[in-house]
């Protein structure tokens, strides 16, 4: 399984999720610039988390205009695997290859911590070894990760089982205390916690280990 | 000809940074405040003579990228 990470001006967790991707998994893994216009054979696409473009205007909203994104949402209508964290969530729903949007969290404050979460469908592509109902701990560090869908889209979300984790404690304010979703297809995932950071015991949890594992499944 | 757009956040959409705004008013001495709505205002100077056709790019390009319509509404004015 081939992971490409993309790159945009201003992120900052790329490295980690290629060093989770490589080192810890042990796959093929390649760097994306945003400039590039094709792929280069990834199979699995992680949109990383940082500052793309300093957060200008708002989050993501010029990252998703990258040249690269045009691959990324081919890639994505094809079928194949797109993973946003934290920035990259932002930038999926940008482009909308997500439903919703990410607003400033409820309290104000940029939280960085670890959180509790749940899993609520473990029959996606992005979970399958985890178990329905599991609880893990993945670190969050957003300022803007205040998820927010109209009435009708939460009711389809939640009815088409698109909600993927969810906070035990909603921290930031997310309609249903949402934390992932995926699309229809279920080839997507956005989540705003960080399962690359915690894919290690040295880091303090490896709970996120097993959304990289579930991929070469 | 110059374009104003005017970004706010949709009625009942929560905005946390209009909240601080107006406890900070309060604290300032202007209990009067009930409420602070925060959003975001763009001046584009637009290469376009004809009024209905600069207002209609400039409400597709807000519509495309200076505001995000899951949770803002817009507003353009010319001149």
């Amino acid at each position: 399984m081939t992971f490409g990470i993309v790159v945009f001006p201003g992120s900052n967790c790329d490295q980690d999720a290629f060093h989770v991707a490589s080192r810890v998994l042990g796959q093929p893994a390649h760097v994306l610039w945003h400039k590039d216009r094709d792929l280069k054979g990834a199979d699995v696409v992680v949109l990383p988390g940082g500052f793309s473009y300093g957060d200008y205007l708002r989050c993501g909203a010029l990252a998703r205009l990258s040249p690269i994104m045009e691959a990324v949402a081919a890639h994505a209508r094809a079928g194949g695997k797109v993973l946003g964290i934290c920035n990259g969530f932002q930038v999926l729903v940008e482009a909308g290859l997500l439903p919703g949007a990410l607003l400033r969290n409820a309290g104000m404050k940029f939280i960085c911590d670890q959180a509790e979460l749940v899993v609520e469908n473990a029959a996606t592509p992005f979970t399958r070894k985890y178990v329905q109902g599991q609880r893990v701990r993945i670190p969050i560090a957003h300022g803007e990760g205040n998820y927010f869908i109209d009435d009708d889209g939460l009711a389809r979300l939640e009815g088409e089982g698109q909600v993927v984790f969810r906070y035990a404690d909603n921290p930031n304010g997310s309609r249903n205390a949402i934390a992932g979703i995926v699309n229809a297809g279920r080839n997507v995932l956005g989540m705003m916690p960080h399962p690359e950071r915690a894919a290690e015991a040295l880091l303090g949890s490896t709970d996120g280990r097993a959304l990289f594992e579930s991929l070469l499944a | 000809m110059r374009a104003r757009v005017y970004v706010t956040l949709k009625p009942g959409v929560l905005d946390p940074a209009g909240k601080a705004v107006a406890n900070g008013l309060f604290g300032l001495g202007f209990p009067e405040v009930k409420d602070v709505r925060l959003g975001r205002y763009l001046e584009l100077e637009v290469d376009e003579a004809d009024a209905v056709r600069a207002k209609a790019r400039v409400e597709e390009m807000a519509r495309r990228l200076l505001a995000n319509t899951v949770m803002e509404n817009f507003r353009v004015e010319l001149g």
